[in-house]
């Protein structure tokens, strides 16, 4: 069982970064919306508020090392231009998927609507983090705020699922590998 | 006496202004709108691509995002600067907020970029 250096930045990249991402936006979602509401009568705890300040910096970090780990290390793997006359495109996943007009579109839709849309994450998750750690309980009392700040984090939760999906579909029409090979176990032979 | 033991038993956040928020809220929609603006000129302009060029690996999209991030933390620290001792309209800013993190959503797809 091995895996490549790319291959193993790509899954940090993705199953580590984005996928963690995904799953604890629904968790913020919920504790924003359940106890910070004006109807939720019972007063929030200092231990309630602190988890949800940690959590909420947690998440603006791993949005953060997304786009980070995926626009700096892993896309320029991913838009390697091949040497002239190179046949074997497996090395350079985006000329590999436009050679095909039947996987282009997972480059000129898929790829250019994700590397765009992700940066959209780190920005609204770190305002939600900024504004929570600002008003704390006290945006119980700015019910507008509130809704802004649980809109803008739905809609980061979309867009972190648009560029997980498609980053989950690319991967698996044109992998990013190469690099060295990581022996990571040793199977049974037969 | 008791007028001020009254004042004191309010809860001392509830004389927190929304002006804050608001800056960050607004800021984070103009700095997302900044993104999906560039991200079409830099795909429609061969000179606003080049200028985008900052790391040369990862092309026009280094650039984009650098000045989008810039831009947005530019906005904020000016908003934040007039608003934080403010009450503001925030459901008039709060809206106007979303909507250009929705457009943002939409002129990224590339089927809607291309209409320009």
């Amino acid at each position: 069982m091995e895996i490549t250096t790319r291959g193993l930045w790509t899954l940090i990249h993705g199953m580590g970064l984005g996928a963690l991402y995904l799953l604890a936006c629904s968790g913020a979602l919920v504790e924003l919306w359940r106890r910070y509401s004006r109807a939720d009568l019972s007063p929030i705890t200092e231990r309630e508020e602190a988890f949800l300040r940690w959590y909420l910096l947690a998440m603006a970090v791993l949005a953060w090392f997304a786009v980070l780990t995926g626009t700096y290390i892993i896309y320029p793997w991913y838009r390697a231009v091949p040497p002239v006359g190179t046949v074997n495109l497996t090395g350079y996943p985006q000329r590999l998927l436009l050679s095909n007009p039947a996987t282009s579109g997972w480059h000129s839709i898929g790829m250019e609507w994700k590397e765009h849309v992700a940066w959209l994450v780190p920005i609204s998750i770190t305002m939600a983090f900024a504004v929570f750690n600002h008003y704390r309980r006290n945006l119980r009392n700015h019910p507008q705020l509130r809704a802004t700040v649980l809109s803008f984090m739905m809609i980061s939760f979309l867009a972190a699922g648009i560029a997980g999906f498609f980053g989950a579909m690319l991967n698996k029409h044109a992998p990013v590998e190469g690099g060295q090979t990581i022996h990571l176990m040793q199977g049974e032979s037969r | 006496m008791s007028s001020q033991s009254a004042s004191t038993s309010k809860p001392a956040a509830q004389a927190m202004t929304n002006g804050s928020g608001a800056a960050a809220v607004l800021a984070a929609g103009l700095g997302s709108f900044t993104l999906a603006v560039l991200a079409i000129a830099a795909d429609k302009s061969s000179t606003i691509k080049s200028l985008m060029n900052f790391y040369r690996a990862t092309g026009p999209l280094s650039g984009v995002t650098t000045t989008a991030i810039l831009v947005w933390i530019a906005f904020w620290i000016v908003l934040e600067r007039y608003w934080r001792n403010r009450n503001v309209a925030m459901g008039r800013i709060g809206t106007l907020a979303l909507v250009l993190l929705v457009l943002s959503l939409l002129l990224t797809f590339p089927p809607i970029a291309d209409l320009f």
